[in-house]
């Protein structure tokens, strides 16, 4: 789960990561009242959405009096923020986050994540602030230190030093760094994030470090011993479809093609994306009903790949393990009495209960269901069906 | 022949009285593994599916000789069950458990690394040596016995490849389904190495998927290590860029971790890499019959 900048800075605030003063807004009065409560003489607009690159995209701006403020507030609220992590369709805004000015010195990246390869937390610290790490690392990767740091023992004085030299910090602002660098690591830890992005970190004018910009993920499996956190879901980031799906059981995700897939397992799901482009054809979507594929989660399967107006074919691929075959083909009868089934739905049953399966939908006898002999087969006459051969 | 596990191998359950571990170690004990007891904390003392159950993995322990234990237990105390069967002398954990806190992992493999346990998963099939050793949740019928090692970060798709090299005519020595969360227990680097030294097996399948970068480490290995041939399919050439694809751990990052990255390194390492999912089981036919 992904939360906005001004929630990632309000826990920062409480674990002592420095930050600038700001309040979010989510109507123009609020923007210009946040301001002068605020005061001072320069503010910033930011436009809250969960994606990178909003400053590009002109969803955030300097306002240098109280009317300034209104009138950014004014356009940036309910705009469509096109960015190159939101997508051609962009997203709207529904709130801004109104920050005193600050006075920048220099910029720089902090970021922490999990290292997969070594098991443990690794921090990440570059002098290209304000750059997209990813660019960084591939064509400069020598101006990124990393830390990686054994959680048993925690954030030490050394990984700090490391970074701080690393960024070339002069000997007296060693310290406030990595004062800020280890309330950092608490708040990665102590809040099961996935991944946490300061870009950029600011050095101001009287050599302290501020976080400008945060950006937080968490990892969702530990949400249920963080209910502050989970509170700050904002369901208007997130698909409708998947947040239904989700609350089904199901993991769905919407593709651009047409050829719509329902599969056991998130393996099997994206290898039946695969065998589907290999074909010839283009996915719809990646859904995984799950080990507890019953009728019901298989007819809703069917009623969210449908609402997709692109999809022409559904592929149903199911290697019953724990799954059995035959109740997936019961589900595949309900959902044609529940949802107007008006596609040709190819079906591939293998494993548990198969040929009971089969059977069944035999007797069904139901025009547009196919079926299929193996994986290849249904994917071949899932791509044929969605061009309209049969 | 097999790795890790065979018909002596003596398993306890951790969890043992819930319902998918009740369920699940009955389908075990069905297909012949030695399950030679349980734990549930509190219900010591108690007989379950005719076999003892106890407080502690330290009982349990002691009073049968097991060696593997097969974790059940709710996301929210994986860690605590992986790290006792650790401190109580286990010596292979297979966490069949899905959503884990990926923190909680991070900690209770470190300290099972410690003990000297080593684990599988968690959120994986489980482990199973064909016809005689089934850990997990896997459907058994679907693994003859043959000579072909399985590696996989998939259920589905592990059942999926079994299946194509039974219908080719071969089987299975060991299918392991490692899991595709961000920190798993044994992987390929660790089970290739296993597959090679054993004598049954004569090819290796390996399964993996976008994110992380295993599969990389796994074709560096294979070029220095591995005479056997291997088959791979990587899952998810078609993801996006930045969508979580059902696994934790399935995600393209940052450009990394992307199947092309990870089937080009395989192919450089001389492994039969296949772009179709449904010709896993004809690789096999092919590098066994040459």
């Amino acid at each position: 789960m992904n939360i906005h900048e001004y929630q990632a800075k309000e826990i920062f605030r409480k674990y002592g990561v420095p930050t600038p003063r700001g309040r979010v807004a989510f109507t123009v009065e609020e923007a210009v009242e946040a301001a002068k409560e605020l005061g001072g003489s320069l503010w910033v607009v930011k436009a809250q959405i969960h994606a990178g690159g909003r400053g590009l995209g002109g969803g955030v701006k300097l306002a240098k009096s109280i009317e300034e403020v209104r009138e950014w507030a004014d356009k940036i609220l309910g705009m469509t923020l096109v960015t190159h992590q939101t997508g051609p369709e962009g997203k709207v805004v529904h709130k801004v986050y109104i920050e005193e000015g600050a006075d920048i010195r220099k910029e720089f990246y902090l970021g922490m994540l999990l290292d997969r390869a070594a098991e443990m937390p690794v921090m990440m610290a570059s002098t290209e602030g304000g750059m997209e790490i990813e660019k960084v690392a591939a064509e400069t990767p020598e101006k990124i230190v990393k830390v990686t740091i054994d959680p048993t023992v925690g954030f030490q004085g050394f990984h700090g030093r490391k970074l701080a030299f690393g960024l070339g910090l002069p000997k007296e602002e060693i310290g406030t760094f990595i004062k800020f660098a280890k309330a950092l690591y608490d708040v990665y830890m102590e809040n099961d994030a996935e991944m946490i992005e300061i870009n950029p970190l600011i050095k101001t004018g009287d050599g302290k470090f501020l976080a400008l910009d945060a950006k937080m993920g968490f990892d969702d499996n530990a949400l249920y011993r963080h209910p502050d956190i989970s509170e700050m879901r904002d369901l208007d980031e997130e698909e409708p479809t998947e947040i239904e799906a989700k609350a089904h059981g199901l993991s769905y995700i919407k593709l651009d093609g047409n050829v719509g897939c329902m599969v056991n397992g998130a393996g099997l799901a994206m290898a039946t994306m695969d065998i589907i482009k290999h074909e010839g054809g283009e996915p719809a979507n990646f859904l995984d009903v799950g080990g507890g594929a019953n009728p019901e989660t298989v007819a809703k399967g069917f009623e969210i790949i449908l609402k997709d107006p692109n999809v022409k074919a559904i592929f149903v691929n199911i290697f019953g393990g724990i799954v059995r075959c035959d109740r997936v083909a019961n589900g595949i009868l309900e959902a044609t009495k529940i949802t107007d089934v008006n596609v040709p739905v190819i079906v591939r049953l293998d494993g548990t209960n198969a040929e009971e399966a089969a059977e069944i939908l035999k007797n069904a006898n139901i025009e547009n269901i196919i079926a299929a002999e193996n994986l290849a087969d249904g994917a071949r006459k899932a791509v044929a069906a969605a061009k309209g051969e049969n | 022949m097999s790795i890790l596990v065979n018909k002596d191998s003596k398993v306890i359950v951790q969890g043992f009285t819930g319902k998918e571990g009740t369920f699940h170690a009955s389908q075990c004990l069905e297909y012949g593994t030695q399950i030679v007891g349980g734990v549930t904390p509190g219900k010591g003392g108690q007989e379950h599916l005719g076999k003892p159950v106890f407080n502690t993995v330290e009982e349990a322990v002691a009073s049968t000789g097991a060696t593997v234990s097969m974790i059940f237990v709710p996301p929210a105390f994986v860690s605590d069950a992986v790290m006792e069967a650790a401190d109580a002398g286990i010596e292979l954990a297979v966490i069949i458990t899905e959503g884990a806190p990926v923190r909680d992992m991070m900690f209770a493999k470190m300290y099972a690394t410690k003990k000297g346990m080593s684990t599988i998963g968690p959120n994986c099939p489980g482990v199973i040596t064909a016809e005689e050793c089934k850990i997990g949740i896997m459907p058994g019928n679907i693994f003859k016995k043959g000579n072909v090692g399985l590696i996989s970060k998939s259920g589905t798709l592990t059942y999926e490849a079994s299946h194509q090299v039974v219908q080719e005519g071969y089987g299975i020595t060991t299918a392991v389904g490692i899991g595709g969360d961000p920190i798993i227990g044994l992987s390929y680097k660790q089970l290739l190495p296993m597959f090679e030294a054993d004598p049954e097996t004569e090819a290796i399948v390996m399964i993996g998927e976008i994110g992380g970068d295993l599969e990389i480490q796994a074709a560096a290995y294979i070029k220095e290590n591995i005479s056997k041939p291997v088959v791979a399919f990587i899952a998810g050439q078609t993801a996006p860029k930045g969508k979580r694809m059902g696994h934790a751990g399935a995600i393209i990052s940052g450009g990394s971790g992307t199947a092309a990255e990870k089937m080009a390194a395989l192919e450089a390492a001389g492994v039969k890499v296949v772009v179709s999912p449904a010709d896993i089981g004809k690789a096999v036919k092919e590098v066994l019959s040459k």
